[in-house]
């Protein structure tokens, strides 16, 4: 890969925008289009393509897999922990509505955390399922 | 807490799961797993008692109400299935550790009790569920991660069984969901009750009759119901031995649990017995309990044996829920609990032989009888419960069964089920007949008795099959509860 020039200065260049794009669509998914799951794609998909321009090991430097587990785990649990956390403030199990002064506010906090979860969640397995089959073969 | 208690059930679970996928190996993972089992078949007893003596849990997740917001709904019957599948799992867990460490590499083990616990989740997410879509959403968490542990057996066959499993059970899920799918798109609602109240009125709909057929279809897939049983053997065979012991005794029987509760909550009663369902459950009931029981014959490996004996298994129970009558489905109740005391202690009593001498084909263990005698013992136990001798739990579930066919004056199946005993007996007869009255193997003669801590569960297990076996008025009572908090009403 050492010679596609072209191609490294291109990824360059648009992996910062994929990135950004991840975040809007992560944090403006409750007003528009969008949300953890997409953002977690999008993110996961700027790696893949580092890795795909750069090579796995430049990659995996980036993310180790104990790092991606960790992250797997820990959206897992944000979101999980967000419904625990309304279990303490006395509403059901992921009842916003408990988690701020106003309803609209704690709906909002809410949404915004198990978001981020899923987000993190998804983006951290996208790449340990890329790393797993890329990763095949290699000693 | 008294409030949360349907919702603890699943959520404990959850949360641990992730947490035990980050653990540093070692015995720190199996010890979570420990502790959330054992609370969890706390609540779920405290479920069950509750549920017995103040009636229905109604939980709204996020605090929206049904039918808008998802609700967990708990009456008897999911409050036992619950009870059933946490009791099961904190049984299992003491005796994961030394099996565990044994079949698994030391690297895997923090992501296998991950998964179990997403498995065990997943089954008490169904379990716990009134919401039909979120139903699906548990059933495809349980699958999933039991694919992966599947998978994770001992020899390079649990690959290809696990990939036919999943092949399968995507199947299944797929026609599960294609059936919510038509049934929501004629109803407009997924909360069980709601569809409860709203399908009498659109019950002779085209639409409705084939979301019918796929969804139990589909979760017939999942139930490993004669003739839709071909992954099971295979899945059965080549997991880890815990594994098999979890899944036999609990994941078909939360499949059943969903199937009952559809056929008669769900879907208006009488809807059974107007279309073939009923016929084709007693037909898939005979078929299964005579063929599997004849295959199961022939086996040459201890577990592929029982795995082919619990397809048979499975047929009593669909020939319980075909005749449709509030007897048959007492029946089917008492026997999904008793198959999973009596399978429990079987399929522990020949992991505690493969965690000796490493395989468990008929070759493997001859003689082993006289080396391993309390293992030997548990076998036999197992085995009259799965016969139905008189003071075993099989006993009970068989005579129930046998009065509900004589009810209905179904002769043909009161004789398949006694025949399907016989069977039973000349199987088991086998795996007695090389453990015991073959003479010891050079290879053999050096094996110890399984440690403790393999015979302690199955024996609790043993226990319990003569305990049910002599007092049947819990699982008779709890089942017949059961059968009426689903409104079956006699044909």
């Amino acid at each position: 890969m050492t010679h596609n020039l072209i191609l490294r200065l291109v990824s360059k260049t648009v992996i910062p925008l994929i990135i950004v794009f991840a975040l809007y669509v992560q944090f403006h998914g409750d007003f528009g289009p969008g949300g953890g799951f997409q953002a977690g794609v999008i993110l996961g998909s700027s790696i893949i393509l580092y890795a795909l321009v750069f090579g796995l090991d430049a990659a995996e430097k980036v993310f180790p897999s104990t790092i991606l587990r960790l992250l797997a785990s820990l959206g897992v649990l944000l979101y999980a922990g967000v419904g625990v956390v309304t279990l303490y403030l006395d509403g059901n199990y992921l009842e916003y509505t408990v988690l701020a002064d106003t309803q609209i506010a704690g709906q909002h906090l809410g949404i915004l955390l198990v978001e981020l979860g899923v987000g993190i969640a998804v983006f951290a397995v996208m790449l340990i399922i890329f790393f797993a089959f890329a990763g095949r073969g290699r000693p | 807490m008294q409030d949360h208690l349907s919702l603890l059930l699943v959520v404990i679970p959850l949360v641990a799961a992730p947490v035990a996928a980050v653990l540093p190996q070692g015995r720190l993972p199996w010890f979570v797993a420990l502790m959330v089992t054992s609370a969890c078949a706390t609540l779920a007893g405290m479920q069950l008692w509750a549920v017995v003596h103040d009636g229905v849990i109604s939980y709204e997740l996020g605090g929206w109400a049904p039918p808008w917001g998802i609700e967990y709904r708990i009456d008897v019957v999911n409050a036992f299935v619950a009870l059933i599948v946490s009791g099961i799992a904190a049984i299992t867990l003491p005796y994961a550790l030394l099996s565990v460490e044994k079949e698994i590499p030391d690297h895997q083990i923090p992501l296998f009790y991950s998964a179990f616990l997403l498995c065990f989740a997943g089954l008490l997410g169904i379990t716990q569920t009134g919401d039909i879509f979120n139903l699906f959403v548990f059933l495809e968490i349980s699958s999933l991660s039991s694919y992966a542990l599947i998978s994770l057996g001992r020899r390079r066959q649990a690959l290809t069984s696990a990939y036919q499993y999943l092949i399968m059970g995507t199947l299944g899920a797929t026609f599960f969901l294609i059936g919510v799918g038509l049934i929501y798109a004629q109803t407009g609602t997924l909360n069980m009750m709601d569809l409860a109240e709203r399908l009498p009125g659109v019950s002779g709909l085209k639409t409705i009759h084939t979301g019918f057929a796929f969804i139990m279809i589909g979760f017939a897939l999942k139930l490993a119901l004669f003739p839709l049983h071909l992954w099971l053997p295979n899945a059965y065979t080549y997991a880890p031995s815990v594994i098999t012991v979890f899944l036999a005794s609990t994941a078909t029987k939360v499949a059943l649990y969903v199937m009952v509760r559809i056929l008669f909550t769900v879907f208006p009663n009488g809807f059974v017995t107007a279309t073939p369902a009923a016929d084709l459950f007693v037909l898939s009931g005979i078929a299964g309990i005579l063929s599997a029981s004849v295959y199961a014959i022939y086996q040459v490996d201890v577990k592929r044996l029982l795995a082919y004996s619990s397809v048979a298994q499975i047929g009593y129970m669909a020939l319980g829920i075909g005749f449709a009558s509030a007897m048959g489905v007492t029946a089917a109740i008492i026997h999904l609990f008793n198959h999973a005391l009596m399978k429990g202690a079987l399929f522990m009593a020949v992991g505690a032989i493969i965690y000796r001498i490493g395989a468990c084909r008929m070759e493997n263990i001859e003689g082993l009888g006289r080396q391993m005698p309390w293992t030997f013992g548990a076998i036999v136990i197992g085995g009259l419960s799965l016969i139905g001798v008189p003071g075993t739990a099989g006993f009970i579930s068989k005579w129930y069964l046998v009065l509900a066919a004589l009810e209905q004056q179904a002769w043909i199946s009161v004789v398949v089920i006694l025949t399907g005993s016989l069977l039973a007996m000349v199987y088991m007869g086998k795996v007695i007949e090389a453990l015991y009255f073959k003479p010891v193997t050079e290879t053999n003669i050096v094996v110890k008795e399984a440690p403790m801590l393999l015979l302690t569960p199955t024996w609790i297990l043993v226990i319990a099959n003569i305990y049910f076996g002599l007092d049947a008025e819990f699982t008779v009572g709890v089942a017949e509860h059961a059968a009426r908090a689903l409104g079956v009403v006699a044909k």
